[in-house]
């Protein structure tokens, strides 16, 4: 379990990126956060692994407060949330094997990871986990011979291998073409189902929100301005999230596609 | 542009300099041009009068060096190879110390600012220091040998490839050592996953080139008695034993053409 009380955070530079936002997020939830650009949403997203740092107010996952945690325990933190990348974030000269291992990196001492000495258990996680995204005949091609979609399929493989009991994903579509999107998301809500890892995306799209989310957290400036189950959802909810009336662009479209 | 679409300037089109920074700019082009001028000029005087005596000097030496006495090459072997090692050694021992340091003296890693600042003052003194100098003082520390040699070759080197490798490091993409911290990775995996991938390659051809030098350099620092063929082809230059000199410079030549061509070919599979 997730939970924000109170939670503010404001940039060295001054800007306010959370206002006191109040939300809890419940064991196997797969909720989306919508919002304009910088409305606060890859804030928000990545102060539950402590890649930014709120400034006020209390911050739980697992009932225990996560602000005022240091290295050992960050790690710790961190092994339990796994987080997607909108450009991936893979390494690119190094092989696919070697960016899904990575994975394992927080369960590795930092001899045994330096030398390369995987646990067979580890090796074999990994290509499971390719398997699972229907990738393991790319696994010694090297990260940057493969596609924008293949690469994410990488990068979801990776966050599989760390098992993680959370995942973060920061506009994990914004770069990929309407099919590849979906493929991706479908990848993201199949793992949120069968393994009961609850999920947490920010998207642009309100088509694709609405496909795939439980939940969805609408959010302006900084603050929480709608939270509630997808059926309560209608496009009156987002032209008042967004402070405007829905153009084509906030549409992925492209769902029979795939 | 039309007066029309730019309402701030009434009647006339403006300049794309300012009138004052066009007169500056031509009064200082035309200062330029007289010291070229006049160096020109002077160069040209000077060299006259001197370029006679030495084309008929030059030839003279020149006549001493041949023939080249082939003779000693099996004898010059030894110091040759010494010369080779001194290079290689030091190059190697650079290498490993440049590491750490170019760590943290790039900003996007080292994020602890007096840190940062603190190893890029070191390298930037580290780089004022010549290397002859360098070789100069260890020679009168240690005495004549290789050893001093090493020594300077070493720190020389540091001072270059630590710099350049640093800034290798502050171009990479951040973005995989963001997703490695994100999936708990320490300080050290961050760096051994996400950024030495990305660095190896410039890393392994920057330190083949600062080898390079390094081979060209230890035969210089030979001469102030840094060890290796630079010594000796200083004492046989001490016993005006000119053809003897002149077979170690041709050897000297072909080493250095055969080792840069062989790191030429490394360096090209590399990239
Ligand atoms: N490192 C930072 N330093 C200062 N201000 C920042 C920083 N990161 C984000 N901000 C500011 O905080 C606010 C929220 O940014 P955030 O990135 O969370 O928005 P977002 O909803 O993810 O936007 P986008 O859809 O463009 O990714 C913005 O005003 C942004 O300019
Ligand atoms: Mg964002």
């Amino acid at each position: 379990m997730i939970e924000f009380k109170d939670v503010g955070l404001v940039y060295p530079n001054g800007t306010e990126g959370l206002k006191n936002i109040n939300v809890t997020i419940n064991d196997g939830e797969f909720v989306v956060i919508v919002g304009l650009s910088g409305a606060g949403k890859s804030t928000f997203i990545r102060s539950i692994n402590r890649l930014v740092t709120p400034t006020t107010g209390s911050l739980q996952v697992d009932e225990e407060d996560i602000i005022g945690y240091h290295s050992g325990e960050l790690r710790k933190l961190r092994t339990k949330v796994g987080m997607i990348f909108q450009n991936y974030n893979l390494v690119k000269r190094s092989n696919v094997l070697k960016n899904v291992i990575a994975g394992r990196l927080g369960h590795t001492g930092t001899f045994r990871s330096v030398l390369n000495l995987y646990k067979k258990e580890d090796v074999g996680l990994a290509y499971e986990s390719l398997k699972r995204v229907n990738i393991e005949e790319k696994v010694h091609n090297r990260a940057d011979e493969l596609s924008g979609g293949q690469q994410q399929r990488v990068s979801i493989a990776r966050v599989l291998t760390q098992q993680p009991k959370y995942i973060l994903a920061d506009e994990p579509v914004a770069s990929l073409d309407p099919p590849t999107s979906h493929q991706v998301m479908t990848y993201l809500k199949k793992i949120n189902k069968e393994d009961n890892i609850t999920t947490i995306v920010n998207l642009h799209f309100i088509d694709m929100a609405m496909e795939y989310a439980d939940r969805i957290i609408g959010m302006r400036a900084g603050e929480v301005v709608f939270d509630g189950p997808v059926s309560e959802v209608s496009e009156q909810t987002f032209e008042e999230i967004y402070g405007r009336s829905i153009r084509q662009d906030d549409l992925r479209g492209g769902a029979e596609e795939s | 542009m039309t007066n029309e679409k730019n309402p701030v300037t009434q009647g006339k089109t403006p300049s794309i300099y300012p009138a004052k920074t066009k007169k500056q700019v031509t009064i200082i082009f035309f200062a330029v041009l007289a010291v070229y001028l006049f160096s020109m000029y002077w160069t040209q005087r000077e060299m006259v009068g001197g370029i006679d005596g030495a084309l008929g000097n030059m030839f003279n030496v020149i006549s001493k060096f041949f023939p080249p006495n082939f003779a000693v090459l099996p004898a010059i072997w030894d110091p040759m190879v010494e010369t080779i090692q001194m290079a290689i050694i030091s190059t190697t021992g650079a290498a490993i110390v440049t590491v750490p340091l170019a760590v943290l003296a790039a900003e996007n890693i080292t994020t602890y600012r007096p840190l940062y600042f603190a190893s890029r003052t070191f390298l930037n003194i580290l780089r004022t220091i010549p290397d002859l100098v360098l070789a100069v003082i260890f020679v009168g520390l240690f005495g004549i040998g290789l050893f001093p040699g090493i020594l300077a070759l070493f720190i020389f080197s540091i001072g270059i490839l630590a710099k350049l490798i640093s800034e290798t490091i502050e171009a990479v993409d951040m973005n995989p050592l963001e997703a490695m911290r994100a999936s708990g990775g320490n300080v050290f995996q961050v760096i051994w996953y996400a950024l030495v991938p990305q660095v190896l390659p410039q890393f392994t051809s920057l330190t083949l080139y600062v080898f390079e030098i390094n081979i060209r350099a230890s035969v210089v620092l030979g001469l102030v008695g840094a060890g290796g063929i630079g010594l000796i082809l200083d004492q046989q230059l001490g016993f005006y034993n000119y053809p003897n000199a002149m077979a170690i410079v041709i050897l000297i030549f072909a080493v250095v053409l055969i080792i840069e061509y062989i790191s030429n070919k490394l360096r090209e599979a590399l990239i």
